[in-house]
């Protein structure tokens, strides 16, 4: 998936630097703390933007290179920010062999974005995911925290509309 | 203490709580308290029943009445008509085939016969929230006897004599595991028990529903392997992608702690033990173990060369334990019941029992446990209920990437480790994915590439390159564009990567491709040679097309096109435009006339 660096500009709030600050003071001895606090930095501004990691690399005095690759590596993390409603599409095993390809094929279509992509108006991005685990429910989607299973391609439209 | 007359157990595993068991708790709560009786009726949030195609589940007792496909419109009636009036909603009843009578019992289904549950022994039958049920049915009762009556070297004779083998897919016995580390010296003294709950096999979920059911059996576990190899903190290193599984260990830790039995001076014993929480972040091969302690360090989640092993020089450089969610939660049986116990179980080289995570095209979906040496067929046809639809079953792949498949014609092999090491698969951690007539095998083994370029570390050259110089192969041949000599430059390949990778990722990545191009090489052939996708998958290889003596211009297959690639007037014979169709079938599975057809 491409993780390259986002052109949005950066919009955090003093209040926002000031709970990252104070997160990173928490951990701040704990061994191994880097991605317990790149965790909460993300919970916090949403993303993880370049000024982020820097002030991450300043307060724990490792190298910037240090936290990119770290923010890089890891599927969670993203350096760019995402739509207000995310829509995951699992692509795990047991939702692929039942045809989640070819949800993930109608939601591209319908809202005019590729895998990995967001919308311009900033209102849906859209991810592939493996396994939310829900493999009962097979093929599945998520839209934010709610959960939508059993899903076909022509489903996809009316779901869709909700959020519209 | 309050006493009940009647408890509603409500699965809020991933599963059903993705369909609305949360509100379905919510309204038997408020309906209880409508009728004035939420004093005498409790209503408790268990983990996974196993039984998730039916979901959500809800079961009542003392009568067992078990209760399927339940909504938020159902509970007014269970709670007037069950719980009111003692009369069972013979409607919500469990049906295993629709003419079939309702099963009263949960013991009583086919799903549930032929298992036998060690460990997901608590899940369904305890609210994991809650440590006072955990201990009430037996739970600590492992930890306070080996830390009073016994010494560590005893404590791993007993998990040796168990013949406990690692859950997590290599099989590796638990008992030497725990020896190698017992037995290295720390230039500190500092040792460390953990916890690999990273279960990144897309399609296994038992870890999940483990830790979401029965979390405080792993804390257990993990503090009797603390005491054995003589570790004082423990990590357990679960998947972000989990929150009810994080929330719950979260509590169980908590509730562990206020009750001393996590913590310092544990039973009087003079022993101590802690257990630290982190999340994941959604790389596969934090499933390795090296690259798992990497990650619990801070760092990129890469593996290194072994020797050293984690057992001499792992976390933070001192000697480690890591094992399997599923491998703890046998642990505490082991001790309760004895070694001998549990060899009675399963087959002589594996002993015990698997959890299965099944799925695809299987009518239950779900989580089963059976003993291990337990057929194929046993799984499939009997606790699965066959391949849905009529269609026929065509393999069953385990293990995930790094597994293999299990053909039709073998479908008598027992699932245990070493039997499916003899056919080319594994049992990996437990993911069983059934396929039928409509899946590729090409494509099975190019969807799992694409999961490994995805996820591969990028340290080796072998796994970096090398399995997308494989996906690129596979992609020729979906595509037609393969010819023979690809198919043995394929085999090469794979031979190559297995022989030079740095980790068990890497290694047994080409497994998927060698085991279909073993069971299913007609396949291939089919598509190099003919050029044709005998399963109708591969999309550049088929085609739709309306038979106009059929056809009879109702214009629904132009009107939920979503390409607009079919044309027609009313009562006319409709075109299909090759070119605009993106190949998705909504024609075909919308046509009331069959008219239409995918060659």
């Amino acid at each position: 998936m491409p993780n390259t660096k986002t052109a949005v500009p950066f919009k955090g709030t003093k209040e926002q630097e000031e709970q990252l600050r104070e997160v990173i003071r928490q951990y701040k001895d704990v061994p191994g703390a880097t991605m317990p606090i790149m965790q909460a930095a993300q919970d916090i501004y949403g993303y993880l933007p370049e000024e982020v990691q820097i002030i991450i690399a300043e307060e724990l005095d490792i190298p910037l290179s240090e936290v990119y690759g770290v923010a890089s590596f890891y599927a969670q993390f993203t350096l760019n920010p995402k739509g207000k409603y995310r829509i995951s599409v699992c692509l795990g095993t047991a939702c692929y062999v039942k045809g989640s390809a070819d949800v993930l094929t109608a939601i591209e279509k319908n809202i005019g974005i590729k895998t990995g992509g967001i919308t311009p108006d900033g209102k849906f991005s859209l991810d592939a995911c493996r396994c939310v685990g829900a493999c009962g429910l097979a093929p599945v989607m998520m839209i934010n925290d709610d959960v939508y299973g059993r899903l076909t391609p022509d489903q996809i439209a009316p779901i869709l509309d909700k959020y519209k | 203490m309050d006493f009940v007359r009647s408890h509603i157990m409500v699965c809020t595993g991933t599963g059903c709580s993705s369909s609305k068991s949360p509100e379905i708790i919510e309204r038997f709560e408020e309906e209880l308290k409508a009728q004035g009786m939420d004093k005498e009726v409790k209503v408790v949030k268990t983990g996974c029943f196993g039984l998730c195609a039916m979901g959500p589940i809800v079961l009542i007792y003392p009568e067992g009445a078990l209760y399927t496909h339940v909504t938020v419109d159902d509970v007014k009636e269970i709670v007037s008509e069950h719980i009111v009036k003692g009369r069972i909603v013979e409607r919500l009843l469990h049906k295993e085939e629709e003419d079939k009578e309702a099963v009263t019992s949960l013991t009583d289904t086919e799903f549930y016969k032929h298992q036998h549950r060690i460990v997901l022994r608590n899940c369904g039958a305890i609210d994991p929230e809650n440590i006072d049920e955990y201990i009430g049915i037996g739970g600590y009762e492992a930890l306070g006897k080996v830390l009073t009556t016994m010494k560590p070297q005893e404590v791993i004779d007993i998990i040796k004599a168990s013949g406990l083998r690692g859950r997590g897919g290599a099989g590796f016995p638990t008992g030497l595991k725990w020896q190698f580390t017992h037995d290295a010296v720390s230039p500190d003294g500092q040792k460390y028990a953990c916890c690999n709950a990273d279960e990144g096999d897309p399609g296994a979920f038992m870890d999940r529903s483990v830790l979401e059911g029965d979390p405080h059996s792993v804390l257990e576990a993990m503090a009797i392997a603390g005491y054995a190899i003589g570790a004082s903190q423990g990590y357990i290193y679960v998947r972000a992608e989990y929150p009810i599984a994080v929330k719950r260990l979260q509590i169980a830790i908590k509730q562990a702690k206020e009750y001393g039995l996590l913590g310092e001076n544990i039973f009087g014993s003079g022993f101590s033990f802690d257990i630290g929480l982190r999340l994941g972040a959604g790389a596969f091969v934090c499933g390795e173990e090296t690259a798992l302690m990497h990650s619990i360090e801070g760092y990129r989640g890469e593996p290194k060369n072994r020797p050293p092993y984690p057992a001499v020089k792992g976390l933070f450089d001192r000697p480690t334990v890591l094992n399997n969610v599923e491998t703890y939660a046998n642990i505490t049986w082991i001790i309760n019941n004895g070694p001998e116990a549990f060899r009675a179980i399963g087959t002589e080289k594996s002993p015990g029992t698997k959890v299965f995570a099944l799925g695809g095209k299987i009518t239950n979906t779900g989580l089963v446990e059976i003993p291990m040496g337990t057929p194929l067929r046993t799984i499939i046809e009997d606790i699965g209920g066959g391949v849905p639809k009529g269609k026929k079953f065509k393999a069953a792949q385990t293990g995930g990437p790094s597994g293999g498949c299990i053909p039709a014609s073998l479908i008598d092999t027992p699932m245990d480790f070493d039997s499916l090491g003899k056919i080319g698969s594994m049992i990996g951690s437990g993911g069983l994915i059934v396929m039928d007539e409509d899946n590729c095998m090409v494509d099975i083994a190019k969807f799992f590439l694409e999961f490994i370029i995805d996820e591969s570390c990028g340290k080796c050259t072998a796994c970096r390159i090398g399995t997308r110089r494989l996906y690129e192969m596979l992609d020729k041949v979906t595509k037609g564009q393969a010819t023979l000599a690809d198919l043995y430059r394929i085999e090469e390949l794979c031979k190559y990567i297995k022989a030079n990778a740095l980790c068990g990722l890497g290694q047994t990545a080409p497994n998927p491709v060698l085991s279909t191009l073993t069971h299913f090489r007609d396949e291939y052939i089919a598509h190099v040679v003919d050029k044709r996708c005998p399963a109708g998958v591969c999309k550049d290889l088929l085609q739709y097309t309306i038979d106009p003596e059929k056809c009879k211009g109702c214009t629904i297959c132009a009107r939920n096109c979503p390409a607009v690639a079919i044309t027609g007037k009313v009562k006319e014979a409709h075109v299909i435009d090759q070119k605009k169709c993106i190949k998705c079938g909504v024609c075909m599975s919308n046509c009331k006339f069959g008219a239409i057809s995918r060659k």
